[in-house]
């Protein structure tokens, strides 16, 4: 028997969608599955219902009138104030009026534009890294923001050099030193781990074994402890110990105590190269710094980009910790202006603000990693 | 058989030892390879024909021994072992192209970055290589787009581009499926018609038949036996050879 006529392409057969069946197919498949999702929705129907309450429906929003973007919005007459805000609900004029706090901490009012300006570049640098990725010349735009981005930030926000009033660390606080501390240490840290990944896998015996030691030792103390170490013993060793900044103390541990964890994560993605990719990259006469800069260090850290970002979110949750030593993070805020005669017994309404900040931040940075991974994806296109 | 210097000798082994921990891979080779001459190793496998071509660009280390390719002496000295490299180039059984990089990107890595040339000139020379190769509407794809023999042409491809005067292949048919070996056998009888020296490690007995020079028969880590093609085939003289050449030509 011969076929010289290929059949023609069809449709698969269309299942039955419906209600019921993605019902019965997700949620009621057996017995102990059906269960669990009534108990589920029990729990829901029990907590979601005072949340909503609390956070809205009963909460006081009197914040008087708030100008926003020029405009005059008129909430209510007056602002509430702590007594006719009342217990049983939210009381967000609270969060309204200590929102200067949150954000800036103690930075001087009269040159508050200084931090905005750095939030609005930070916006515009994460818009232009996402723009321009058919842009000729974006190696070198990326790049050259890169290098620049710390710089003109660090003038904006200490000043000095000359060009603008010093604002002192101890000024700094709220969002704007949660950010300083997580980016800071994220875009220090990183380098460093790259390297004690390589390190790790090296071939010279005291390069291994030293950077072994660095990233086992690391990992094998708390943040806390580190934090402390950079604190108040660091110090001692230091002539200079009474005049080295408590934040720039903080800024080297948590950055040394994040390069072990990326070293590891890197390394993970160094193991995931296959030999063959090694041997062609000597085979054409590359060396070591070529060979790991423009083949294995690009496909490794593609691969590590989900884990990369994953201990990024890690530490900028582990952030909260510098409050222990003395920074006033947006944590530490809470604490601060809840303490506030006026606005007693208001830490609730700060937890809730400081979690849903953190959590905007935290899932905007997970979404951005899944987009990165789709962009840099060479592997599975067709 | 040796170590003098033979000017028309462009590799010159001698006495090559290897062991991977107590196992020995390589017994005492001694094999010399003239300019532009066409070699065909071949062997069951683990009998260390591979070995013995990676030992040649230095991608495996050996014990014992000396390997003297166009005159420079291979040794631990990593600016000797470039040198080399940029002269040997490889192609390999899984092709090993770099995954994130485009096609002519992968040509024109090592011309950028080991020769000095620029991205223009680099990437001119790499879409003739690729016409010549039969691929030149891919040059913007990805490794992963282009089909099994697509892919070891322009690994072809990649390692003519540094112009290299031997070329060492490493099974370069055995991972594909049947019907793409042709086109990347067709490639490699042009190369070898051109006077490149090449050093070819193949079970292609047609491909050996077409061109090749010498047929060098490995077994259990040394040379068994050399021949032109037509007395290899026609009057193996060891026991070995005999199974060997029974056991792949009776299908």
């Amino acid at each position: 028997m011969a076929v010289n006529e290929l059949q023609s392409t069809r449709k698969p057969p269309i299942s039955q969608i419906g209600a019921v069946l993605w019902l019965r197919t997700n949620l009621f498949s057996s017995w102990i599955n059906g269960f669990l999702t009534l108990a589920s929705l029990y729990l829901l129907y029990i907590a979601i219902p005072p949340l909503l309450d609390w956070m809205f429906l009963s909460a006081n929003f009197n914040f008087g009138t708030v100008n926003i973007l020029g405009f005059d919005i008129k909430f209510s007459e007056v602002m509430a104030d702590n007594d006719s805000c009342g217990r049983e609900a939210a009381c967000w004029p609270f969060i309204y009026e200590k929102l200067y706090m949150f954000i800036y901490g103690f930075y001087p009012r009269e040159e508050v534009w200084r931090p905005d300006v750095f939030y609005g570049l930070t916006a515009l640098l994460i818009v232009i890294v996402r723009l321009v990725r058919n842009y000729k010349y974006k190696n070198r735009v990326i790049l050259s923001m890169i290098v620049t981005y710390p710089i003109v930030s660090y003038i904006l926000i200490a000043g000095g050099f000359g060009l603008l009033p010093v604002v002192e660390t101890h000024q700094w606080g709220g969002l704007l030193l949660t950010l300083i501390i997580a980016s800071v240490g994220i875009i220090i840290s990183f380098p460093i781990g790259v390297v004690l990944a390589l390190g790790r896998q090296s071939d010279l015996r005291v390069i291994k074994l030293f950077s072994t030691l660095f990233i086992e030792f690391i990992r094998g103390v708390p943040l806390i402890t580190i934090l402390f170490m950079a604190s108040f013993v660091l110090p001692l060793f230091l002539e200079s110990g009474a005049n080295f900044d408590k934040l720039l103390r903080a800024l080297i541990g948590i950055a040394l105590f994040q390069a072990a964890y990326f070293a590891e994560v890197v390394r993970g993605g160094l193991q995931a190269i296959p030999k063959g990719q090694y041997e062609a990259a000597d085979s054409i006469g590359l060396s070591y710094f070529q060979k790991n800069v423009l083949i294995i260090l690009p496909q490794a850290l593609k691969i590590s980009i989900p884990n990369i970002v994953g201990s990024s979110i890690s530490l900028f949750k582990d952030t909260t910790l510098v409050l222990i030593i003395g920074l006033m993070d947006m944590l530490a805020m809470v604490n601060m202006t809840s303490q506030d005669i006026y606005w007693l017994g208001r830490e609730t309404e700060g937890y809730v603000f400081v979690t849903m900040v953190f959590w905007v931040i935290l899932y905007s940075m997970s979404r951005y990693s899944r987009k990165l991974e789709i962009r840099f994806n060479t592997e599975n296109i067709n | 058989m040796t170590t003098e210097n033979n000017a028309s000798n462009i590799i010159e082994i001698s006495e090559l030892n290897k062991w991977y921990g107590d196992f020995h891979a390589l017994k005492n080779i001694n094999m010399n390879v003239k300019e532009g001459e066409i070699i065909v190793v071949c062997g069951p496998s683990g009998s260390g024909k591979s070995t013995l071509i990676r030992c040649v660009n230095f991608l495996e280390k050996f014990q014992e021994g000396g390997i003297l390719v166009d005159g420079t002496e291979l040794t631990d000295d990593a600016q000797k072992i470039r040198k080399i490299r940029s002269e040997v180039a490889m192609v390999f059984q899984h092709f090993n192209l770099f995954p994130h990089l485009s096609i002519v990107d992968n040509l024109t890595l090592a011309p950028i970055w080991v020769h000095n040339e620029t991205k223009e000139e680099s990437r001119e020379k790499a879409l003739k290589l690729l016409d010549r190769v039969g691929i030149k509407d891919q040059a913007e794809k990805y490794p992963n787009q282009l089909s099994g023999g697509q892919q070891q042409r322009v690994a072809i491809a990649r390692s003519l581009c540094t112009t290299p005067k031997i070329m060492l292949f490493d099974e370069p048919t055995s991972a594909l499926d049947p019907e793409m070996i042709s086109e990347v056998l067709d490639v490699m009888v042009e190369l070898a018609r051109e006077g490149i020296t090449m050093i070819c490690v193949t079970h292609e007995m047609g491909f050996a038949k077409k061109v090749a020079n010498r047929i060098i028969f490995m077994d259990e880590g040394q040379i068994v036996e050399e021949n032109d093609p037509e007395q290899f085939f026609k009057n193996p003289e060891s026991d070995r050879l005999k199974l060997f050449l029974k056991q792949i030509l009776t299908h």
